[in-house]
């Protein structure tokens, strides 16, 4: 396990030493066959299901290009703000690990599909940081490893390793920062906002599934740290796993006390690969930079250049949807959302399914208060995504009832249990589960006027004036009515009978 | 004259993790140098007006169709493995990464 490293205070350590941070996120494309051969890009169906002589590097497989890929790889570079190579070609990184069969990686080196973008993104401060990006360049997945025996799935003290091929040779996107310099004591955020921004264009552009925590986005964070007053440029690591936003902010705030503790004691930096720990939040050494990054490139001889033509990226880049950053300008504008209350609905990943819930009919508030309140409560429960327990025409339907009169907030709750449990529409759970609110005024004044009876006490508080003793009647009727009453039209009545029961109970 | 060394030679032989006695160092180091002595022969023809290419062919664009085709089954698949477990290849312990 890794040691526990000293670290500084986080002001201290930004007191002492100006961070520079820099990227790699990359990008699982969502095509149907992989990069480079035609076997299925998915998972689920067994270990080893998904091979070929191609991604498992036999004798005599030829790699080809797949077409989607390509304009995946482009749109998703248009919509970072880069400029297309007019020719692009892939190249081998030579390494001798058994995550791949073939015993390099098809990458690219010198002339990446995309290069020179822009991407601003905004803090929760407001504060607008333009991270440039250095190049997006297309590469095929490693296969997946397990480690077995020793101490349970970890790497050290391994027996031997199971690898499954099936990820192999899956497309990816590689998106390389330049050097991030002035983020100051907003580094960590940075981190995390960029991440989330990439997440964000690559689900708007339909490229990718973009579920950090099935690694379709994972991240790589570059830390170093410049001592104030000094132009030099401190040794970097490389902090590798990160596969939450939460966790990009958190290995780039370690990484940053880590080091600064580490030079303020005179020690100094390795330039380095580490890990990080999502349970135990530190990072651990990896291999070292040096020899292991010998990768021999050179153009991979089984493939000809990528060539895209003016038009092409063109008509490509008509089918970039609106970017993220300004439809949600737009959104929050257009349903008068408070800052607070489109944060909830944004880092809650809502924004869609909230726009269909509108779209749909549904007020903008209601839409957000059932979709971040209830819907996103029992999905929590049960360790889902939101959206996978109901639709947002379902969830418009149940507004509905509720804005009509048909239902209170407590029955609509029974009423979306019902929908999540597939009994059908809203409605129809109305009808099947006989939840609607009793608006029936004669069922309820009977009920009044029983509840009064047997509490003469209470009766007699009301007539004094003391208007907050009908709560203990309107307990009464609505729990007569097992809940299926208006509780404000239940209050107005029992004031209103209260006026004109009769003085003496009946009994 | 070649400058393939033998330091060269051990260093490529450990990133392709190929255990090489000294003598297999030395012999290599020869035929190596002989290769390179060879290729490099190129050069003495090729003139400043022949661009440098990564491909004897001039082609460009070479796609293929997003779609599915079958794969190995697991059984052809693992048929060439040293080890297996299961429908997973087995491979010795890894020590020296992490």
């Amino acid at each position: 396990m890794a040691a526990k490293a000293e670290l500084m205070d986080y002001d201290k350590a930004l007191e002492l030493f100006e961070p520079v941070l820099g990227f790699e996120v990359h990008v699982e494309l969502n095509t149907k066959t992989k990069m480079f051969c035609g076997c299925a890009n998915e998972f689920g169906s067994g270990a080893n299901t998904n091979t070929c002589p191609t991604c498992l590097g036999l004798p005599g497989g030829l790699p080809q290009v797949n077409r989607q890929a390509i304009e995946s790889s482009i749109r998703l570079g248009l919509a970072l703000g880069c400029e297309i190579a007019e020719t692009s070609r892939f190249a081998r990184k030579n390494y001798f690990y058994p995550d791949t069969a073939k015993n390099f990686q098809t990458s690219q080196y010198d002339e990446p599909i995309a290069f020179n973008g822009q991407l601003t993104i905004e803090l929760e401060s407001g504060r607008q940081v333009t991270v440039d990006i250095e190049r997006a360049h297309m590469e095929d997945d490693a296969g997946k490893l397990t480690h077995m025996g020793g101490a349970a799935g970890r790497i050290q003290g391994a027996d031997y390793s199971l690898v499954d091929y099936n990820r192999g040779g899956v497309p990816l996107v590689e998106i390389v920062t330049q050097m991030i310099e002035g983020a100051e004591a907003d580094a960590p955020e940075i981190g995390k906002t960029y991440v989330a921004a990439i997440r964000e264009i690559v689900k708007a552009l339909g490229v990718s599934n973009a579920r950090m925590e099935e690694g379709n986005v994972r991240c790589d964070a570059n830390v170093s740290l410049r001592p104030r007053g000094s132009n030099i440029l401190g040794t970097r690591t490389e902090t590798k796993n990160v596969n939450s936003l939460r966790s990009v902010e958190r290995a780039v705030r370690y990484e940053i006390q880590r080091q600064a503790a580490l030079l303020t004691a005179g020690g100094t930096i390795t330039q380095e690969t580490r890990h990080w720990h999502e349970d135990t939040g530190v990072t651990s050494a990896g291999r070292p930079k040096s020899d292991a990054d010998d990768y021999r490139y050179f153009p991979e001889p089984d493939l000809v250049p990528v060539a895209p033509s003016r038009a092409w990226v063109e008509e490509l880049r008509a089918t970039l949807p609106e970017p993220p950053a300004a439809r949600r300008k737009r959104l929050q504008a257009d349903w008068g959302f408070v800052n607070l209350e489109f944060q909830d609905v944004v880092n809650s990943d809502l924004l869609d399914v909230l726009e269909a819930t509108i779209a749909a009919g549904a007020p903008a508030q209601a839409a957000r208060k059932w979709w971040t309140g209830e819907i996103a409560r029992l999905a929590n429960a049960t360790g889902v995504s939101a959206d996978s327990l109901v639709t947002p025409v379902q969830v418009a339907a149940l507004i509905e009832l509720i804005t009509d009169g048909t239902l209170t907030d407590r029955l609509a709750r029974q009423v979306l249990e019902g929908v999540i449990a597939g009994e059908g529409t809203p409605s129809e759970v109305v009808a099947s589960r006989g939840l609607a609110v009793v608006s029936d005024d004669g069922a309820l004044i009977a009920a009044i006027d029983q509840a009064l009876a047997s509490q003469p006490d209470v009766l007699a508080k009301i007539r004094d004036g003391k208007v907050q003793a009908a709560g203990a009647v309107i307990g009464a009727v609505m729990k007569a009515m097992r809940g299926q009453a208006d509780a404000a039209r239940v209050r107005e009545l029992v004031l209103e009978r209260a006026g004109t029961a009769p003085a003496e109970s009946a009994e | 004259m070649s400058e393939i060394t033998a330091e060269q030679v051990a260093h490529l032989a450990n990133l392709a993790r190929i255990d090489l006695s000294s003598a297999e160092i030395d012999r290599l180091t020869i035929e190596l140098g002989q290769i390179v002595d060879s290729v490099a022969k190129v050069a003495e023809v090729a003139t400043p007006d022949v661009p440098a290419t990564s491909h004897p062919m001039p082609l460009t664009n070479v796609f293929r169709d997003d779609v599915v085709v079958p794969s190995l089954s697991v059984e052809q698949a693992l048929s060439g493995a040293p080890d297996r477990a299961g429908d997973k290849f087995r491979v010795p312990a890894i020590l020296d990464e992490e």
